[in-house]
């Protein structure tokens, strides 16, 4: 029932959207003490019209995503407390042996996240499971045991009854937001069509609509309505017989990106094949004006017409039974986004302005869960960084980038998406001062926060008649695609002379003002009172003592701190040293005023030097140390520290400098046989013969500086955000570790050399599966090529004891195991473990 | 000058039409037909009747048929279910009167059936002039088949229709409505979800497509008021919605409201009616 | 038995309607489209009575370049053929069954020619008729109940209290109402069938107007204000004092 009584004039907190979303988020602030809630949608209840009313409502619980999957897990369980799952069991058929390995890939990513009940079965068995599959047209299957079917509608409803029950939650159907106050900066109310609410706090959870609701405060919410093609058939006789609404197993047509579900006495065929039709919010029916609902556009026939095709072949027993029907079609809405993960957390423009879109059914109410403490306690229990609405830099929430990247990634919901698989559409937007030289070497460039970045360089091909033998040739085309051996070449020619690395992505910031080193002091692990021209690698810690970021700080001033940051998080980096600058200090975004060129390698001191007269020395120019230097005409910040384990420097210069700075470091080069090498070194192979942990990788919420083993000697005095958290986590020994481990033998049955490309599981000698006291399952969260030590390198968390310099583990690889032995089981590199080079 | 065709003098709807044709200006002469139905020869007696004047009959199934019949064989336009007329402009009904149509007809002749229940009926003084046609081989009734309807009262004729919607949930759940009309010597009506599901047949179905109903009440249970049912229930003297959902279109063509579940509450009305009429 | 349907390409509408800006239609963008509903039992009947005694099912349609889809629709009910006359304007009924009855006699003679009773746009009621008076084929209307057999028609019309029976020989025309049957669902055999099945299309120029459509007007709604006489049960000796004013009680 809807609140019968007037709006009121202020709330606490006012949630737009009664779907999956924001009925869940509503009763989770409630849940965490939350009151004063309002919770308002144009449309009525229990079905408001938006996306979860017509969604298929199914739910596969194995991503290769971590975080989905821990998403989808915590949104199952809270849908089996309400009991309104259904199980069913749920099988991804192949139909051809490309997809029978990804279906390996998967099962793979099922024993990285610890989902139980999965395995790999034949076609035979997926006939016995479905009895009206043609079991000839697929080559095997990949069994989930625990999907099912949730009644998301009845959730949301019983989510907003026991909020209301707490006291803490008033609701009001067919209510429109007309407008959101916004005054410097922050959120103080909202306008609807049953009147006005003061409020500091405004949560977007109206899926489809969403952008046009942020528009409103001036903000961005990145998503664009796309249709998902559904048809429901029957009645099927093989579901005569049938109890409830479900007891086959749902089928996920990988091949043809379709699915088939029993809904009752009808089979529904759901397609993300068709070509990616995409609307505006803007143009979406009001509920009054739609036919059915403003999310059940009309059927468009046309694009339908090939999946009939795929769907008769499959499953021929059902659909060429002229008595059953199609009787139900629509083009159903969803929100598909630039990199298809969700929207969610407070948007960067509006302070109080809160984001959780781009949700699906199958993680609504663990997103729900998570958002309602990310709101509560300032993070989540759940990792949500990647779903992170901070992250997008302006140029990604274009129209034209969200239709582009919504577009190409539609027709992969289904797809065999390598993990370096690269985006086609709306490339060349953000190119660095080098891009015409790196494009005349021949440079093949990998996105990056949308800069074009080069991965490595085709000209370099010479260098593997250089090495030779000490470079590895991966013989299998899966981890031979979106690499090359050139990658290993660039690297050992840059351990023997020197190599230059386009780094123009990095995100620069820059903290200034009265409170600037109490801003960074705040956010900061390590002690940033420290000299002017000092350069301090930092881990940026959450409330709980978790990664929330790694980056370094340059100190430049009294009142004047440079933050440099890797590019793909730097966005949202940006905003957690923002939210904690005192009144009075500024954060300022220099990423597209700087470029940066790095120069690493035995022979760097030698190329600078003979571009300045500036003292380049080591014991004139230490490491962990910055100052403008002059080369030839140009005033070049730079920065002694290196990710790859060499002598070298970053050197920042304004961006239009940038041509000329790569002109003067690669004519001095020359003599000294420099190569420009790609992001194929920089973020893999030099880094991980370092044992340097890389964000997103080794470093994220799910834990904490003391596993990863990079706990300072001591801890400094001064305050910062999970200074306590991370005070208790010293104190006891910790329950993983973070480890380095070497493959000892690559051989596959086949006889094939096999590389593992990470995200794998490590397992006992036996074969079981390792897990912490904490229930986390241990995985391979880096994986690539070591060229100068010969050994391909992994890095996992691993139980303590597990954790043992020599310990013989095994990594699960495509459905084979490999052996592997733990090298460090704690910061020291496999390569160089002295550092000599770097402090060369 | 204006020819009526009335089904009889005293047909609501076609003293509507005498409403119509009486503003047309001008005198107005009414006619009935005796005899098997057979409307190509109704129709042709008509026309001879009529002369060279204008055609205004009512907005019935046989109203328009006989109009159309005529019209065709004067190859000249007929406007049907007509709601307002000056001149040669005029407004008629589209979408079962969801929608409006203004028109022109390039006629020197006007054919016309009045829109159901958009003019007052008007009552004629005159004795109505009764044709009788001789029947050639034109196409005529032979027989009328008369459903059992088991001793209740029709869709069409009740005062009274209980009528259930999407919210009934299924054909069982019609068991309480069917309770409710049989204290009320009511007809169950239904919308067309409702036959589309199964839950009722297709005789039962009020619409734009379905049976169009006068009564003296309607009462529409779980419907949420979709243009094609509207069509079918504006002609009730008195409608009374209930519904869960206070926003749901029916409200705004409704005179009475009850807001809640219609499970609880039809029965309850059930209860009351039974208590009142024991007492 | 050749049976010849003709339907009309409709919007599915929703629960307000609203114009485009010239009020000369419906706007659509939102919308899909169907063929009325007594058009759809009228294709089913003549796929059933084709099934039963074999002969071909020809549909046509006078609209758009659109309405194709509304005749591949069609197609996969079970019909065999279609014709379609395109023209992107609306015709008034006048010319629609002119230009239909001019299409028919191209054709080979029709056994049956079958309409819906009235178009759930229009609702001119007579286009049917005017087809038949043309074609000098004798006509019934509004038909709930059909069987042919032996070259003639019986037919039931729906009328207050009852049916009324015709008896005509075929040729003839019929409209039809919804409720004759219950239309089937197309398989998706059917479906993919009905794409490669042949569709005769051909231009046609729309003559004058005699009933010319000047603009559409949504009618204002009825303003009324129901008088709410209650929440949930509690309210049923208000309903009960309502019924027992209104007299029904």
């Amino acid at each position: 029932m809807t609140d019968s009584s007037a709006l009121p004039v202020s709330a606490r907190a006012v949630v737009v959207g009664a779907g999956i979303v924001g009925s869940s988020l509503a009763y989770h602030l409630a849940r965490l003490g939350w009151r004063d809630l309002v919770l308002v949608d144009k449309g009525p209840l229990p079905n408001p019209g938006g996306s979860t009313g017509h969604a298929s409502n199914f739910i596969f619980p194995v991503d290769h995503s971590k975080e989905m999957t821990q998403l989808t897990a915590d949104s199952v369980r809270q849908y089996k407390e309400w009991d309104v799952f259904t199980e069913s069991g749920g099988i991804e058929v192949a139909r051809n042996e490309e997809r029978m390995q990804e279906l390996q890939r998967r099962m793979s990513s099922a024993k990285a996240w610890g989902i139980e009940g999965c395995e790999i079965i034949s076609p035979a068995r997926v006939k016995e499971l479905v009895p009206y599959i043609e079991e000839s047209v697929i080559v095997g299957g990949f069994y989930t045991k625990g999907v099912g079917i949730v009644d998301s509608l009845r959730f949301g409803t019983i989510a907003r009854e026991k909020a209301q029950e707490l006291g803490a939650l008033q609701v009001f159907a067919n209510t429109e937001v007309l407008g959101i106050e916004v005054e410097g900066g922050r959120v103080t109310g909202i306008r609807t069509t049953k009147g006005d609410i003061a409020t500091d706090t405004i949560v977007v959870c109206c899926g489809v609509w969403a952008p046009k609701i942020a528009r409103m405060a001036g903000a961005s919410i990145p998503l664009t309505p796309a249709v998902h093609q559904m048809i429901d058939v029957g009645p099927v006789p093989h579901f005569k017989d049938t109890q409830g609404v479900i007891e086959f197993p749902i089928v996920r047509d990988m091949d043809t990106n379709m699915y088939e579900r029993q809904d009752g006495s009808g089979l529904e065929i759901g397609s993300y094949a068709h070509r990616a039709i995409l609307h505006d919010p803007e143009d979406i029916p009001s509920n009054e004006e739609a036919a059915l609902s403003p999310t059940e556009l009309p059927f468009t026939q046309e694009d339908f017409e090939k999946q009939m095709e795929d769907a008769l072949e499959l499953i021929p027993d059902v659909l060429n039974d002229e008595s059953v029907g199609i009787k139900y079609a629509i083009n159903g809405l969803l929100s598909l986004t630039p990199d298809g993960l969700p929207l969610l957390g407070e948007t960067p423009e509006v302070k109080g302005l809160w984001s959780a879109a781009a949700v699906w059914v199958k993680e609504g109410p663990g997103v729900g869960k998570a958002m309602a403490e990310w709101m509560t306690h300032g993070e989540s229990e759940i990792d949500l960084q990647s779903s992170d609405i901070a992250r997008f830099y302006e140029c990604q929430k274009s129209r034209t980038h969200i239709r582009a990247r919504a577009a190409e990634g539609f027709n992969k919901t289904y797809g065999i998406v390598h993990p370096s698989e690269q985006w086609e559409s709306n490339r060349g937007v953000r190119l660095s001062p080098f891009y015409e030289r790196e494009q005349a070497l021949g440079a093949v460039f990998y996105e990056a926060a949308a800069w074009e970045r080069p991965h490595w360089y085709q000209s370099n091909e010479k260098l593997l008649e250089e090495f030779g033998e000490r470079i590895n040739r991966r013989e299998a085309e899966w981890e031979s695609r979106w690499w090359s051996p050139i990658i290993n070449a660039e690297h050992l020619a840059m351990r023997e002379r020197a190599a230059m690395f386009d780094l123009t992505a990095f995100c620069i910031f820059d903290v200034l003002g009265p409170g600037a080193l109490e801003c960074v002091q705040t956010v900061s692990t390590r002690q940033m009172d420290v000299g002017h021209g000092k350069v301090v690698y930092t881990p940026v810690l959450s409330p709980s003592g978790t990664f929330k970021s790694d980056l370094t700080v340059m100190r430049l001033g009294d009142e004047h701190f440079r933050v440099v940051t890797g590019g793909a998080h730097g966005m949202a980096d940006l905003k957690w040293y923002a939210d904690h600058a005192p009144e009075g200090t500024t954060v300022v975004d220099l990423t597209s005023a700087y470029t940066t060129l790095g120069l690493w390698g035995p022979r760097s001191r030698d190329i600078l030097a003979s571009l300045t007269r500036d003292d380049v020395s080591h014991a004139g120019f230490p490491f962990g140390t910055c100052r403008p230097i002059e080369l030839d005409s140009l005033r070049v910040l730079a920065s002694r520290i290196s990710y790859v384990g060499e002598l070298g420097w970053e050197l920042y210069v304004p961006i239009e400098q940038g041509a000329k700075l790569w002109d003067l470091v690669w004519e001095a080069g020359q003599a000294h046989g420099v190569v420009p090498a790609g992001i194929g070194v920089y973020g893999t192979t030099g880094r991980l013969e370092k044992c340097y942990r890389a964000f997103g990788f080794e470093l994220d919420a799910d834990f904490t500086v003391v596993e990863a083993g990079m706990a300072p000697p001591k801890v400094k005095g001064a305050d910062f955000v999970g200074k306590e958290a991370h005070l208790r986590h010293r104190e006891s020994d910790p329950v993983a570790i973070l480890c380095t481990l070497t493959v000892d033998d690559h051989t596959s049955k086949s006889g094939q050399k096999r590389y593992m490309l990470g995200r794998e599981p490590i397992l006992a000698r036996d074969g079981s599966r390792l897990v912490d006291a904490h229930g986390r399952g241990s995985y391979v969260t880096s994986a690539g090529a070591g060229p100068s030590i010969g050994k391909h390198i992994l890095m996992a968390y691993l139980p303590p004891e597990n954790a043992n310099v020599g310990e013989e583990l095994l990594v699960e690889y495509l459905g084979e195991q490999y052996p592997v032995t733990v090298q460090c089981n704690d910061a020291t590199a496999v390569f160089d473990p002295e550092n000599t080079r770097v402090r060369a | 000058m204006t020819l009526v065709f009335m089904e009889s003098a005293d047909d609501e709807l076609s003293r509507q039409a005498l409403t119509l044709a009486q503003s047309l200006g001008g005198d107005v002469r009414a006619v009935t037909i005796d005899g098997p139905y057979a409307p190509s020869v109704w129709a042709a007696a008509i026309v001879e009747a009529a002369g060279g004047d204008d055609i205004v009959g009512p907005g019935s199934d046989r109203g328009n048929e006989l109009l159309a019949h005529a019209a065709a064989q004067l190859d000249l336009p007929f406007a049907a279910n007509v709601s307002e007329i000056q001149g040669d402009e005029l407004t008629r009904l589209r979408w079962g009167g969801t929608l409006l149509e203004e028109a022109r007809l390039h006629s020197d002749r006007r054919l016309l059936s009045s829109a159901p229940f958009a003019f007052a009926p008007a009552t004629w003084g005159q004795e109505v002039a009764v044709l009788t046609p001789s029947f050639g081989d034109g196409v005529q009734v032979v027989d009328h088949v008369a459903p059992d309807m088991g001793g209740k009262v029709s869709l069409a004729d009740a005062k009274v229709v209980v009528s259930g919607g999407r919210g009934v949930g299924s054909a069982e759940g019609f068991a309480i409505l069917e309770e409710l009309a049989a204290l009320l010597d009511a007809a169950v009506g239904c919308s067309r979800v409702v036959t589309s599901a199964g839950w009722r047949p297709h005789s039962d179905q009020v619409g734009q497509t379905g049976t169009k109903v006068s009564p003296d009440l309607y009462i529409a249970c779980g419907i949420s008021g979709a243009t094609q049912h509207i069509a079918g229930c504006k002609g009730a003297k008195a409608l009374l919605a209930i519904n869960a959902d206070k926003e749901a279109t029916i409200f705004a063509h409704a005179d009475y409201a009850v807001i809640g579940d219609l499970h609880e509450i039809v029965p309850a009305i059930t209860a009351e009616l039974r208590k009142v009429k024991g007492s | 038995m050749r049976i010849l349907v003709c339907v009309k390409r409709v919007p599915i509408t929703g629960g307000r309607m609203v114009l485009t800006a010239d009020e000369q239609a419906i706007e659509t963008k939102h919308l899909g489209f169907t063929i009325s509903p007594h058009e759809e039992c009228g294709v089913e009947e003549a796929v059933r009575i084709v099934e039963a005694g074999g002969g071909e099912v020809v549909v046509l349609t006078l609209g758009p370049e659109e309405a194709a889809e509304q005749i591949r629709d069609c197609m996969a009910i079970g019909a065999d053929r279609g014709i379609h006359l395109v023209s992107s304007e609306e015709w008034d009924p006048q010319a629609t069954a002119a230009a239909i009855a001019d299409a028919i006699r191209a054709e080979d003679p029709f056994d049956l020619i079958v309409f819906g009773n009235e178009s759930a746009d229009a609702g001119g009621y007579q286009v049917g008729i005017r087809v038949a008076y043309a074609l000098g084929l004798p006509v019934v209307t509004g038909l709930k109940g059909l069987t042919v057999d032996a070259g003639r028609a019986r037919c039931e019309q729906e009328v207050p209290g009852g049916r009324d029976v015709y008896d005509v020989a075929l040729p003839a025309v019929v409209s039809v109402k919804e409720g004759l049957n219950l239309p089937r669902y197309p398989s998706v055999p059917a479906k993919l069938r009905a794409k490669s099945k042949p569709l005769d299309a051909r231009l046609v120029e729309r003559p004058v107007s005699k009933l010319e459509k000047l603009r559409l007007v949504v009618p204002e709604g009825s303003h009324k204000q129901a008088e709410i006489l209650g929440e949930g049960p509690a309210a049923a000796p208000r309903v009960v004092e309502v019924m027992q004013q209104l007299g029904v009680a």
